[in-house]
């Protein structure tokens, strides 16, 4: 599915990897884990270059349109899949088939009673979930999601993440919380200055392991 | 949408733009949109045959008349600036901040047609028919660079300094920048006043411009527009601060600034002409209540009708306009070439003034209301795609965002439409003012009847006229000031200097 071969990615400037070396296959669930800065969004973005028609994406600043409710930043996982008349009538008014779709995703992530209010009147973690909703719609195999849930509460976070990672065989996660990393992904990857520095099965690893990453 | 209540900020603001664009709808549904001319197409064919072959040889007096252009706006821009200066020092007055609505509230075009009673067709008219309003326009502005200011220089100067002192050590420093720019640009505003000065019979470049078209002669007509061009546009290169002071010397001695008039001639303008007729030949209240009524119905109340139908109409397809040309300007739709060519549409669109633009429209498609709309909308819908446009670079969208109509409609115009919708509301005072002044092109709004009157020498209903032209701008003021802190309230950002005006 994604192939690096001593390659050099960068994010406008310097190197964030000098010879990049990683293999992702179908089918995987990746944890990506390491201190801020170390390069997680940077590979989120070259992952996404590689197949960008088979990714659903959920960055983690810019994702939403603040102005616009719940629906309608969910339905936008959807653009690229209607004309865009009818993106545009759906904007405007919504269809009933288009309520009911969205309206499913929404309920799953509990956001039903805020379907029709705008995210700039939510909290962040309300923010968060619709951003995920939008991957959600966007119905595509392959999750590539940065920090999604890093505004949610712990139980909800581990709830949030299985259920999204039940819908994508295949999905690359990067996150701050080990333990929801340990609980969730078969596979986690450990990132520190631009270099990969862990690279194992979730059930090899220790919640001990993961602490060297960050000191 | 399905009874559960939708609670957007999206959806507020298209409460606030449903509203103008029903008033804008009534509007267009009121207007006089006929086309008076048998043959516009063959019109325009002839005027464009003049844009492309243009005649740059045949206008005698062509470099007087740009001098005299630049001259007047140079002195009545410098005038305008020391005058808006000292009234913006005493802006916390309730009575300054009034005064100096009222005087810019009245066009230059207005105050042009008064001082020609007073001064004749000479310097001082055209001088102070710019530092007038723009003593106004210029006081608000400084006036609030001053208010928004950072307070804590002042407060941390040694207890007991003077308040001069206070001035120029803590106050003046922090807007000196900001208050340069902004003379700048009014700089150029003041050209395109001075030029469209000569439709009055001023002797810059609009007196020439005026008889090219309406003569037929488009060739010459084209040429002076181009020479007008070349002027706004090469502004930033030749108006350097070091050199301000020579252009202005080089203004006072080419057009000197003396009132040659009789000073008699002044007191009695405002003493005996100014009067209401009926109290001048003693007819007393009841006289002047006949008249004021017979005023009313004959020219007023069907004046302030045709302003504001014109007006709203003019800015919904502002609105309209702004919203189809944004995406031209902006870094987020098009490629290279195609932004290229939008800017120079959008600066063309924005330099013409709007009064140059109704009077070309009115030669092309006859009298009716749709000239004024057409160059309101055009020249104010650029300026606003313009702004909104700059205002567009700032968004960062996410790397999977859509493209075209879905990029424009979902990630784009929800994010502007509050800053489109200031920048119009801002425009909108300005609309109603430019508006009420088409009238001397001969569209039936307040202008109209301010230019019958003054040629029927009757100033005292020129006085009751403008009166109402004022108090229609200010209404219309207050009305897009509510209108804009209600968006504020809602989040939308505060807007660049340079935005009015």
């Amino acid at each position: 599915m994604f192939v690096f071969e001593n390659a050099r990615l960068a994010h406008q400037g310097p190197a964030v990897f000098e010879r990049l070396s990683l293999r992702i296959d179908d089918g995987e669930q990746v944890a990506l884990l390491g201190p801020s800065g170390a390069g997680k969004s940077t590979l989120l973005a070259a992952l996404r270059r590689q197949q960008p028609g088979l990714c659903a994406w959920c960055p983690q600043q810019g994702a939403l349109v603040p102005m616009l409710s719940v629906f309608h930043n969910i339905y936008m996982g959807s653009l690229a899949r209607h004309s865009r008349w009818t993106n545009l009538r759906n904007l405007i008014h919504p269809s009933r088939a288009q309520r009911h779709a969205v309206g499913l995703v929404a309920e799953q992530l509990g956001l039903t009673d805020k379907l029709f209010t705008s995210i700039d009147q939510l909290s962040g973690g309300q923010a968060q979930r619709t951003a995920l909703g939008r991957a959600i719609y966007c119905q595509r195999p392959v999750l590539l999601a940065d920090e999604p849930v890093s505004n949610v509460d712990e139980h909800q976070a581990l709830a949030l993440t299985r259920q999204v990672l039940d819908q994508h065989p295949t999905a690359v996660i990067a996150m701050h919380d080990r333990a929801l990393a340990l609980q969730c992904c078969q596979r986690l990857i450990g990132i520190r200055e631009g270099r990969i520095v862990l690279d194992a099965r979730a059930a090899e690893l220790t919640l001990g392991d993961l602490d060297a990453l960050y000191q | 949408m399905t009874g559960r209540a939708v609670n957007t900020t999206a959806a507020r603001w298209r409460r606030t733009t449903g509203f103008l664009a029903l008033l804008g709808l009534i509007a267009w549904l009121c207007a006089d949109l006929d086309i008076a001319r048998a043959s516009p197409g063959a019109e325009l064919l002839r005027v464009a045959k003049g844009f492309l072959a243009p005649d740059f040889f045949a206008t005698e007096q062509l470099g007087q008349a740009l001098a005299n252009t630049l001259a007047f706006a140079l002195q009545g821009t410098a005038l305008g600036a020391v005058g808006g200066f000292v009234l913006a020092m005493l802006w916390q007055h309730r009575a300054i901040r009034g005064f100096a609505a009222a005087i810019r509230a009245v066009h230059e075009l207005f105050w042009g047609l008064l001082l020609l009673q007073l001064a004749g067709l000479s310097t001082v008219t055209g001088v102070l028919a710019i530092a007038i309003p723009y003593t106004g326009i210029f006081a608000k502005v400084f006036g609030e660079f001053l208010e928004e200011a950072d307070p804590q220089p002042e407060r941390a100067l040694p207890a007991g300094s003077d308040s001069l002192s206070r001035f120029f050590f803590a106050r003046l420093p922090l807007i000196w920048a900001s208050c340069k720019a902004y003379a700048s640009y009014r700089l150029e505003c003041a050209l395109r006043a001075s030029a469209i000065l000569g439709f009055i019979g001023l002797p810059t470049i609009g007196f020439h411009l005026e008889s090219a078209f309406n003569e037929g002669y488009y060739d010459q007509g084209a040429a002076l527009l181009y020479v007008f061009f070349i002027l706004i546009f090469t502004l930033r290169g030749w108006l350097r601060p070091v050199v301000l002071p020579l252009y202005l010397l080089a203004a006072v001695l080419w057009a000197p600034p003396v009132y040659s008039g009789n000073w008699q001639t002044l007191v009695r303008f405002v003493s005996h002409d100014l009067v209401p007729a009926p109290l001048r030949e003693g007819h007393g209240l009841a006289g002047l209540w006949d008249w004021f009524g017979m005023l009313a119905q004959q020219q007023l109340w069907p004046g302030i009708w045709q302003t504001l139908v014109l007006g709203m109409a003019a800015l919904l397809l502002t609105g309209v306009l702004a919203l189809l040309l944004f995406p031209l300007h902006s870094p987020l739709f098009g490629n290279r070439a195609s932004r290229l060519a939008g800017h120079g549409l959008l600066v063309v669109l924005r330099t013409t003034p709007e009064f140059f633009l109704a009077f070309f429209f009115l030669i092309v498609l006859g009298p009716s209301m749709l000239p004024g709309i057409l160059a309101l909308s055009l020249h104010t819908g650029a300026i606003v795609a313009h702004l909104t446009g700059r205002f567009s670079e700032q968004l960062t969208l996410r790397d999977d965002a859509p493209t075209g109509l879905d990029r424009y409609s979902y990630e784009v115009l929800p994010r502007i439409s509050p800053n489109l919708l200031a920048f119009l509301l801002y425009r909108w005072e300005i609309i109603m003012r430019e508006t009420a002044v088409l009238g001397i092109l001969g569209i039936h709004t307040l202008g109209f009847y301010i230019d019958s009157s003054v040629a029927e020498f009757r100033f005292d209903r020129t006085l009751v006229l403008i009166i109402a032209t004022v108090a229609l701008n200010l209404a219309v003021d207050a009305l897009s000031r509510h209108l804009r802190q209600r968006l504020r309230g809602d989040g939308a950002v505060p807007l660049p200097a340079g935005s009015g005006g």
